[in-house]
């Protein structure tokens, strides 16, 4: 028996009782229906919750310096200087698995405003993209630095909350100049508030400037109070520093060499190099690919070959990360018990009604069989209109379920996400359904005695 | 040439602990293009002959010959694709699938034939038969807006459709008024008489007998000898 023919004679059959097949229908729709509604919900849901979560720095990896090691004593992480803002570029341009990436060049030192004085936790030179990385792109007030500003070293500042709140109270400070070391920084923007991190440190207590400003007007003229490695290191690249044409007030400790002691001690000529590089992957999942990545870039880029250990070290956030798959795949698993439970009732009530109506046209099978139907041509025939039962009442279940979830989203502004996966889904197990509960029915029709059915009343 | 030889059918039903014998050994032949009527009182096989003949069941023991093939000992399919192709059903109730329209009724029997009919010459076949059977103008009604006659007529056109070689009548007046019942009747002896179709009436009304050309009776599962044609029937 042709397809069409086949599914022509399902649709006349269940034409002949609309009522019954609607009813019918109603279990798979109202099945399907909760499954994507519950689907989008819970999507959003938990696609707001890995924001929430990635926003607490979840997707980050942080790039560090190797460690030196002198005659077996090791300085521990960051002590020699091996990253550079060009491996920060090429990061960003090879690794398809990082989606932003920042350099970060930190210094720890007084800020001043008027009369009021603050060491902030954290002062990092960086570049815009930071915000993006740290997902704190929203400014509280004022608007954040642009690659411009790195470029030409603007002496422009971002400062958190706390800072915010030490150095001008309740003041506004955008347009205000504070003074870092001795170079003025314009305040052009105040980050939105974030709180304590996972570990207690509050994230608040930053001031964020343009790397290159910090590089080379703030610590090129303030080393002595960075570590004694980096101030080796920021020494020898002092040379055309613009600090130099601001001179600091501050005395240097060391006698400046004459040009014979230089020529007898060289200095390795060293590049610009950076305290860190912060990168985030794109997603979640996507953190071991990244951490791959930027292991092979960095080693290739650095010329190790070989055995010879790496000279950086990648840090990522595991115990965040796994907190958050595991909620997602919770949330996931749970929402796909409740659909089963949902769809199975539906199926049952498809079996009910495709029994009864096998019952009910017993005549009709024998008829059917007595003018030349096989028995595979009656299973195929009840299959079919289990199978378009459930398959239409599939469609308006994925209709009434996306209109649903709009509803919820536009009514309560819920987050929803929509998820082609679980239309497809519901299609596939809605004609699983109808398989699987109309086979037991079609299964009985066909091995009915034509005789015997012939003769039902 | 014989369309149908039966060489001593047995039927018995296994009911347990007891075996109810109810065909005990029947033979006969009918020639094509033969109208027969197959006459007995309820209780006497007439029905499980009739299933036997029809294809519809199979014989205990004995052989069916089917136009020149052996066909007692078919599969349910091969048996369900010998019904199709060279069996028509009418039926005392009729049998007409309900909110269906006549063409569709008529048709149906083509949606099982595993010859490829388009949907356009199948429409075309059925509306043939309905034409054939006086009901051309009555294609798109539903059962239950035709008259007892008129459903009668639309199951004669469902049997023809295929053009079988046989058509077996199982009380095809039954419901019918008498003078509806002898319109049925003279378009079957019309249908035997134009197209050559082998036509078994199966009744236990003697006037839809006489309609025939030969009257087979049968009571207790055997052949009643009396209306035996001696030159056609018994033991082969």
């Amino acid at each position: 028996m042709k397809t069409y023919r086949m599914l022509k004679t399902a649709l006349t059959a269940l034409r002949r009782n609309i009522l019954r097949a609607a009813l019918t229908m109603l279990g798979i729709v109202i099945g399907v229906a909760a499954v994507i509604a519950m689907m989008e919900i819970g999507n959003g849901s938990s696609l707001a919750i890995q924001r929430t979560i990635a926003s607490m720095g979840a997707n980050n990896l942080l790039v560090m310096p190797g460690t030196a090691a002198t005659g077996g004593v090791t300085y521990g992480a960051g002590s020699v200087m091996t990253l550079t803002p060009e491996d920060a570029d090429a990061i960003l341009k090879e690794a398809p698995a990082v989606g932003s990436v920042a350099v970060v060049v930190r210094a720890r030192t007084q800020v001043v405003y008027g009369n009021r004085n603050w060491v902030p936790m954290y002062i990092y030179g960086t570049t815009p993209a930071f915000l993006s990385v740290r997902d704190w792109t929203d400014l509280a007030e004022g608007q954040a630095f642009t690659d411009r500003d790195v470029r030409s070293a603007s002496t422009v500042c971002l400062l958190g909350r706390t800072v915010v709140r030490e150095l001008f109270g309740a003041q506004s400070p955008i347009g205000k100049e504070v003074r870092i070391q001795n170079v003025n920084v314009k305040v052009i923007g105040v980050l939105q508030q974030k709180g304590a991190n996972m570990m207690g440190m509050d994230q608040d207590d930053i001031l964020l400037t343009p790397w290159t400003t910090i590089k080379f007007r703030v610590v090129g003229s303030s080393v002595t109070a960075v570590n004694q490695s980096s101030a080796a290191a920021a020494t020898s690249t002092q040379t055309d520093l613009p600090s130099q044409l601001y001179p600091s007030t501050q005395q240097s400790l060391y006698p400046v060499p004459t040009s014979t002691q230089q020529a007898d001690t060289p200095q390795p000529v060293r590049f610009i190099n950076v305290d860190q590089i912060l990168a985030a992957a794109r997603s979640a999942p996507e953190i071991p690919p990244a951490i791959t990545q930027i292991t092979r870039l960095l080693r290739e880029r650095h010329r190790l070959r070989g055995d010879t250990p790496d000279d950086f070290q990648i840090r990522d956030m595991t115990e965040i990360t796994k907190t958050m798959t595991s909620t997602t795949a919770l949330m996931t698993k749970l929402l796909l018990c409740v659909a089963m439970i949902s769809l199975v009732v539906g199926g049952v009530g498809i079996m009910n009604i495709m029994l009864v109506s096998v019952t009910e046209r017993t005549r009709e099978i024998g008829l059917r069989m007595a003018v030349g139907a096989e028995p595979g041509d009656i299973l195929r025939q009840f299959l079919t209109e289990a199978v378009t039962l459930c398959l239409v009442g599939g469609t308006v279940g994925i209709l009434l379920g996306r209109g649903s979830s709009y509803l919820v989203s536009t009514m309560l502004h819920w987050p929803t996400a929509a998820s082609l996966g679980a239309i497809i889904a519901a299609v596939v197990v809605s004609a699983s359904v109808g398989i699987v509960f109309g086979f037991y029915p079609a299964w009985k029709a066909s091995r009915l005695d034509p005789i015997e059915a012939l003769r039902y009343e | 040439m014989a369309l149908i030889a039966l060489r001593n059918i047995h039927k018995t039903y296994y009911l347990g602990e007891v075996d109810v014998a109810v065909l005990k050994g029947i033979s006969l032949e009918i020639d094509s293009g033969e109208l027969v009527a197959l006459m007995g009182v309820s209780g006497s096989g007439k029905s499980t002959l009739m299933n036997i003949l029809g294809c519809l069941d199979h014989p205990t023991a004995g052989e069916y010959w089917f136009d020149g093939s052996e066909i007692s000992r078919l599969s349910s399919k091969h048996r369900a694709r010998l019904r199709n192709r060279r069996i028509g059903f009418v039926f005392q109730t009729f049998n007409l699938l309900p909110r269906t329209s006549a063409l569709e009724n008529v048709l149906m029997p083509l949606n099982y034939t595993k010859e490829n009919l388009t949907e356009q010459e199948m429409r075309r076949r059925a509306a043939q038969f309905l034409e054939r059977v006086g009901l051309a103008d009555r294609s798109e009604h539903q059962p239950s807006q035709l008259s007892g006659g008129q459903q009668q007529r639309v199951a004669i056109a469902r049997a023809l459709v295929n053009r079988p070689q046989l058509v077996l009548a199982d009380e095809p007046t039954g419901n019918l008024d008498s003078r509806t019942s002898e319109e049925i009747l003279q378009m079957f002896q019309q249908l035997n008489r134009a197209d050559g179709i082998t036509i078994i009436l199966v009744t236990h009304d003697p006037g839809v007998a006489h309609h025939a050309h030969r009257i087979i009776r049968i009571k207790d599962g055997l052949l009643d000898g009396g209306s035996v044609d001696p030159t056609r029937g018994g033991a082969a």
